[in-house]
């Protein structure tokens, strides 16, 4: 979370600065994400992640150095090598499914791939996650549906942010909420407080078991702020409320986080001020041979559009 | 050798890459029980199983989510798209997901699928059941398309899209399913490779290009105007992308008149980029100008038979166009 929000913090500042072209920030999704994926087995299970899940790319295994190589669009990026804008994660070997930038479209992809798990049957499942906006996508329904009739082992993951750009959930989405819509595909959906890491991880911890054990899909909805504008072109100060967008920064997750640990007594002041200065020091070398890296080659252009080329 | 129509040959070839590769399998709407509305798949699931042989929901856009699912877990899966007509929904899917996961992962993930769709117009399907869009997918890198217009071919190119470790989009002429029975061979010796056209009359005045349904109809046509002492050298692409320029060239050397002839609709189609590119590979050796004869630019097949001969081309309408060419 920290390592997350310390490369984040470091890739705007870049942005700013004329380096980096565009980002999409996960600024108060990141204890969300990273508790939903340490519920899950990186290696073992599918991660079908969409655009703002930078921390969850974290957890599941990339590194700072590969992740600030996909900001600089550089041959090295182990995602697309510089071919898609950072944040279109993807690692076979990790079993993390290149995504694209279109909304939705991962949602009965993963159903296709829970198929494929169960039928191979060694308890693997697939993780698919998306925004509130993506559920207003056709394909919601259709992932949500097979997935439910073939009782694919699928985690569907909602970061509800409340915002899709600048249109609000009121005009996004029908009803209480996303979490409600799974009863009519007749299996469980919970909506949970995504800056509360235990209640995530119980919810994704309580789907994976459903998963692994044959019962099919869950559907889980954290509720989750986006104290960052929708991605480096678009400013959220131009249609959100002023009052409102202060009162989220001080609800921002991460220290709620720290004082959690620090009251449970997982961590000191002295440990979490180190944990810093370690990501401090992996921001700075990460932005550093990522900056000094090499871009692709112009001739690499038409390389992998068919399996001979 | 066995006798077989289009459709047999298409169930045929479903049939032997089945039982020779255990990670083929079929999915789409009513392709189980019923075995498809054309018969493509009749028997496949009494012989392979309901997982292999897979109804779907209504739901195209799934369909192909889940057919890309399943490749990139190792599978070699055979998608139907019940009438081409209902791919579009699929559109996003085979557009922006299937046919760029290999660029867009540079190499790291491939999607090695076949999606089946019966195409084109002539069996009073009208607007819905009868269009020719294979041009909206042949212009997208990353996708292969196939377009039989024989048993054999059918047969020989599906059994290599299944083999093909990129995504195919194979289209079937529906007209043509149960048009015509030929002696088709089994197994390996069945296979054909997918980007070879095939000069199936040879003749030196007029090259005539073509591809599905319309292959009868240029066929038809070059009968009439062989009787006036035209000879017309067809050539069937069979497959459209990549397609078989150097057939096409080799052809235009030898004739220096080269038509067009598809059934979709004249703007923007298939034959539009065949036209462009012969005219620019050919340009010295033509004795008049690379000329197209297409179905009108109206929005579909209209259902009532007199509109719907309108629209089609036929052997008159291509023999006419070939004429003029010849004259030039």
């Amino acid at each position: 979370m920290l390592r997350a929000r310390a490369l984040d913090d470091r890739r705007f500042v870049l942005n700013r600065a004329g380096k980096l072209a565009f980002i999409i920030s996960p600024r108060g999704h990141e204890v969300a994400q990273v508790a939903a994926i340490t519920a899950l087995e990186p290696g073992r299970d599918r991660f079908c992640l969409y655009y703002r899940n930078f921390a969850a790319a974290l957890a599941c295994g990339f590194s700072a150095d590969e992740l600030m190589l996909s900001a600089f669009a550089r041959a090295a990026d182990p995602s697309s090598g510089g071919r898609q804008t950072p944040g279109n994660f993807g690692s076979r070997r990790r079993g993390v499914i290149i995504g694209s930038s279109t909304v939705g479209p991962q949602i009965p992809k993963a159903a296709g791939i829970g198929l494929a798990l169960k039928w191979r049957g060694e308890g693997a499942l697939c993780y698919v996650s998306f925004g509130e906006g993506a559920t207003s996508q056709g394909d919601f329904h259709e992932g949500l549906n097979f997935a439910a009739i073939h009782h694919c082992p699928v985690i569907f993951f909602c970061e509800n942010n409340h915002w899709a750009i600048s249109v609000p959930q009121s005009l996004q989405v029908a009803g209480p909420g996303v979490a409600e819509r799974a009863a009519a595909y007749g299996f469980p959906g919970v909506r949970i407080h995504g800056d509360d890491f235990f209640a995530v991880y119980d919810a994704v911890s309580e789907a994976a078991t459903r998963a692994r054990a044959g019962e099919g899909p869950s559907l889980v909805e954290a509720e989750v702020l986006r104290l960052q504008s929708h991605s480096t072109d678009d400013d959220q100060r131009a249609y959100r409320d002023a009052t409102e967008l202060a009162a989220e920064a001080a609800r921002d997750p991460i220290p709620r986080m720290r004082d959690a640990l620090v009251e449970r007594g997982w961590l000191t002041t002295e440990t979490d001020t180190q944990l810093r200065e370690e990501v401090g020091r992996e921001v700075e070398r990460a932005t550093e041979a990522a900056e000094s890296a090499s871009d692709p080659d112009p001739g690499s252009l038409g390389r992998h559009v068919y399996a001979d080329a | 050798m066995p006798e077989r129509n289009l459709v047999q040959a298409v169930r045929d070839a479903l049939d032997e890459e089945m039982a020779r590769d255990e990670r083929v399998c079929v999915l789409g709407e009513d392709v189980g029980l019923k075995g498809g509305v054309f018969k493509a798949t009749e028997g496949l699931q009494a012989r392979y199983g309901a997982q292999r042989v897979l109804d779907t929901p209504l739901a195209e856009s799934s369909i192909a989510a889940v057919a890309q699912g399943l490749a990139l877990e190792g599978w070699r899966p055979v998608a139907e798209m019940q009438f081409v007509d209902y791919s579009f929904p699929a559109f996003n899917q085979i557009v922006n997901e299937i046919a760029k996961v290999r660029y867009r992962s540079n190499g790291d993930f491939a999607c090695p699928l076949v999606i089946r769709a019966p195409t084109g117009g002539g069996v009073r399907g009208a607007l819905y059941h009868s269009q020719s869009p294979e041009a909206f997918f042949c212009h997208v890198p990353g996708l292969k398309v196939v377009l039989p217009s024989t048993p054999r071919d059918a047969k020989g190119l599906l059994k290599a899209a299944i083999r093909d470790p990129d995504p195919v989009i194979f289209l079937e002429p529906k007209k043509l399913y149960r048009a015509e029975r030929q002696e088709v061979a089994e197994g390996e010796a069945a296979l054909l490779p997918l980007g070879a056209a095939a000069v199936i009359r040879e003749g030196v005045d007029v090259t005539a290009v073509t591809y599905g349904y319309m292959r009868a109809v240029t066929a038809q046509a070059a009968d009439r105007l062989s009787q006036d002492g035209i000879e017309i050298e067809i050539i069937d692409l069979r497959t459209l992308r990549p397609w078989d320029v150097e057939t096409c060239v080799r052809s235009i050397h030898k004739t220096g008149r080269v038509v067009v002839i598809y059934e979709a609709n004249r703007t923007g189609g298939f034959g539009a980029e065949i036209a462009a590119e012969l005219a620019e590979r050919c340009f010295a050796s033509l004795d008049a100008p690379v000329s197209r004869i297409a179905s009108p630019d109206v929005p579909a097949m209209p259902f009532s038979p007199t509109l719907e001969h309108a629209f089609m081309l036929n052997p008159d309408k291509v023999a006419d166009g070939l004429r003029r060419v010849a004259r030039y």
